[in-house]
């Protein structure tokens, strides 16, 4: 499995809408998720032999659970208005993602075990059996969605096709068809305490060594603190800021703002995760014990603020469900916001003065922002609207003199999704995965052209991930893609004012 | 269980044919692992897959890659200490290829 080749679209700075191609994608499939990740889940190893009424009683129990997925199965008119906003349909050229398709591959499911029409005239009134085969078409194009919401964002019935996909996944699971990838991460952030699986003393020594290592760079005695009790930050951070490159990069530059903000700060091993893939496959208890691991880190190291890290799917969760799942935060100082953004934290200081950033230190790079789905359109920041795409840019705008942004209808609500989100950072499927970014790639290309942008911002570490891995395949260096706090990692000067 | 066949001994692996026994390895097997890669084995390689292996048995997870490339620039010389050299080693990946030619299991998370 080496050298694989992959057809990789042609960058030409443009998004072009493309001819249609019929199940140009119908053969990439995320693997089975193995039986222990699936037991340990409660779900059935393999499909069940009375999966089909099983599966109906799913959709039906979710049905009155959910009133907002009834409505969408009900109200699509088929206007169109969303066939052509999926990255995976402009990417694959497959009809079945574009996402009235993919909604449709559930809807006639609908039609047929819950509507009279359906139920009386079948095919007629667009209804189908539940059978294998559309079983089988759920998994591949139910694992072909990031749960974007660009599409909702262009639907005029605000349908939101995401929210139809986890129930979709949630329906399968149920049936014991699980995919491997996010179900052993659910598995191991609720076991071990993060999606890497990395246990205490791993994390230790990683942040052993970044202690070092900044020490060496700057002269800086910067701490990298865990499981301090009564510090006076818990920081909440994706577990690959202990692990990859360049998402570690931006632990530093958290690192970096705490120290020189004087405020006291802690990771904790115990809760060493802000992601939440219990979210991707819509299973609110499997989101629930992730998170609950917060809860105890919170009564154990007793922190007066909950600070999250860079993670976009991670900050809808905890911006929308945390205080569902886990509060009220009564213990926390109530001055602050429970949970706040490190962008919302760093851009605060900045704002009162209390960092010298010396943006010079950034002057190889053009820099440009590539907006998080889930942060975009499924979360905020700061106070006011739109705080979320603002926050991030006035954060970068402190750390270097160059910035620009790419063309308007990519970025900010519109941003299109890297590819990967949604449980599809998954090696098998690299394939759909460097075709999904393709639209991202062209508004990248079409700034690269006209004004040398050369550092790819991200707030979020599947986004990071996912462009260190494709970058290459479109000839650019993996180096370009960085975090937000990376760049104040390199701006910062430290030492001098400390404190506020 | 998908397996591989090696010199007459069946060896389990993952779907993605990473070793599913971290005792089934040996330099024979990582031999042979680094063939199905397209990886030459050098004196260099070997230095990352004894490194990975030696972390993984202290702390059952493989390094950061940022640990990996200060440990090779320390062995093999400070212009060999930077992702680059690591890329050129293992093209597909310093973490998941070489992690698999050492026989540990894939890191998977958000990387
Ligand atoms: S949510 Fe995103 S990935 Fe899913 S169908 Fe809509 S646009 Fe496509
Ligand atoms: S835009 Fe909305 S109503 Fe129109 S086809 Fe798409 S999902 Fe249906
Ligand atoms: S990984 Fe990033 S770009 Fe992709 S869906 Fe999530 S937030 Fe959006």
């Amino acid at each position: 499995m080496a050298k694989v080749k992959f057809e990789v679209p042609e960058l030409t700075g443009e998004i072009a809408i493309p001819g249609l191609k019929e199940d140009a994608a119908a053969a990439v499939k995320s693997h089975n998720a193995p039986a222990k990740d699936m037991t340990d889940l409660g779900f059935p190893t393999e499909l069940v032999p009375d999966w089909k009424e099983k599966a109906v009683a799913k959709f039906a129990e979710l049905l009155k659970k959910y009133r907002s997925l009834k409505v969408f199965m009900d109200i699509c008119v088929k206007c169109g208005a969303c066939t052509d906003k999926c990255h995976f349909y402009l990417g694959t050229k497959d009809p079945r993602n574009m996402p009235v398709a993919r909604a449709e591959l559930l809807r006639k499911v609908y039609r047929r075990y819950f509507t009279t029409a359906g139920k009386v005239l079948g095919k007629l009134a667009e209804a189908e059996d539940l059978t294998r085969e559309v079983m089988e078409e759920w998994y591949t194009y139910f694992y072909q969605c990031t749960e974007c919401r660009r599409c909702s964002l262009f639907c005029p019935y605000g349908i939101d096709t995401a929210e139809i996909t986890m129930a979709a996944r949630e329906i399968m699971d149920t049936v014991g068809l699980g995919a491997k990838y996010p179900l052993q991460t659910i598995n191991k952030a609720i076991t071990i305490g993060n999606n890497l699986g990395m246990p205490g003393p791993a994390i230790r020594s990683t942040l052993d060594f970044m202690e070092e290592d900044v020490k060496e760079q700057t002269g800086v005695p910067v701490k990298f603190p865990m499981d301090v009790k009564g510090a006076d930050v818990l920081l909440i951070t994706p577990s690959a800021d202990f692990f990859a490159t360049p998402h570690v990069e931006s632990l530093a530059g958290y690192a970096k703002v705490f120290h020189q903000a004087g405020i006291s700060w802690t990771l904790s091993s115990y809760a060493s995760e802000a992601g939440n893939f219990g979210m991707f496959n819509g299973n609110y208890e499997h989101m629930r014990k992730i998170a609950g691991r917060i809860k105890v880190a919170i009564n154990e190291l007793k922190p007066k603020r909950l600070i999250h890290g860079e993670c976009g799917h991670a900050w809808r969760v905890a911006y929308s469900f945390w205080n569902t799942l886990i509060g009220p935060f009564d213990s926390l100082d109530p001055k602050y916001p429970a949970p706040q953004h490190i962008c919302e934290f760093t851009y605060d200081l900045i704002n009162r003065g209390a960092l010298k950033l010396d943006k010079t230190a950034n002057d190889d790079f053009v820099v440009t922002f590539h907006d998080s789905c889930n942060v975009a359109r499924a979360s905020r920041m700061g106070n006011s609207p739109g705080g979320q795409f603002e926050i991030p840019r006035a954060i970068i705008r402190a750390t270097c003199n160059k910035f620009v942004d790419m063309h308007p209808d990519t970025i900010r609500e519109k941003t299109f999704c890297c590819g990967a989100g949604g449980g599809l950072l998954a090696d098998e499927i690299i394939d759909l995965r460097i075709k999904g970014v393709m639209p991202r790639m062209q508004a990248y290309k079409a700034v690269k052209d006209s004004h040398g942008a050369n550092f790819f911002a991200l707030i979020c570490a599947i986004c990071k991930a996912q462009f260190t891995k494709v970058f290459p395949y479109y000839g650019y260096e993996m180096e370009e893609v960085g975090g937000v706090h990376q760049l104040v990692s390199r701006a910062i000067v430290l030492g001098g004012k400390e404190g506020i | 269980m998908p397996t591989i066949e090696f010199k007459g001994k069946t060896y389990e692996v993952d779907e993605d044919g990473y070793l599913i026994n971290l005792n089934d390895w040996n330099e024979d097997v990582a031999g042979f692992l680094a063939e199905q890669e397209e990886v030459e084995m050098t004196p260099a390689h070997w230095e990352v897959v004894n490194f990975l292996r030696d972390y993984y048995a202290e702390y059952k997870i493989a390094p950061m890659i940022k640990i990996l490339v200060k440990a090779i620039g320390a062995k093999l010389g400070p212009e060999k200490g930077n992702t680059k050299y690591l890329y050129q080693l293992y093209p597909a990946g310093p973490a998941k290829q070489a992690c698999k030619i050492a026989g540990l299991p894939k890191p998977t998370g958000c990387v």
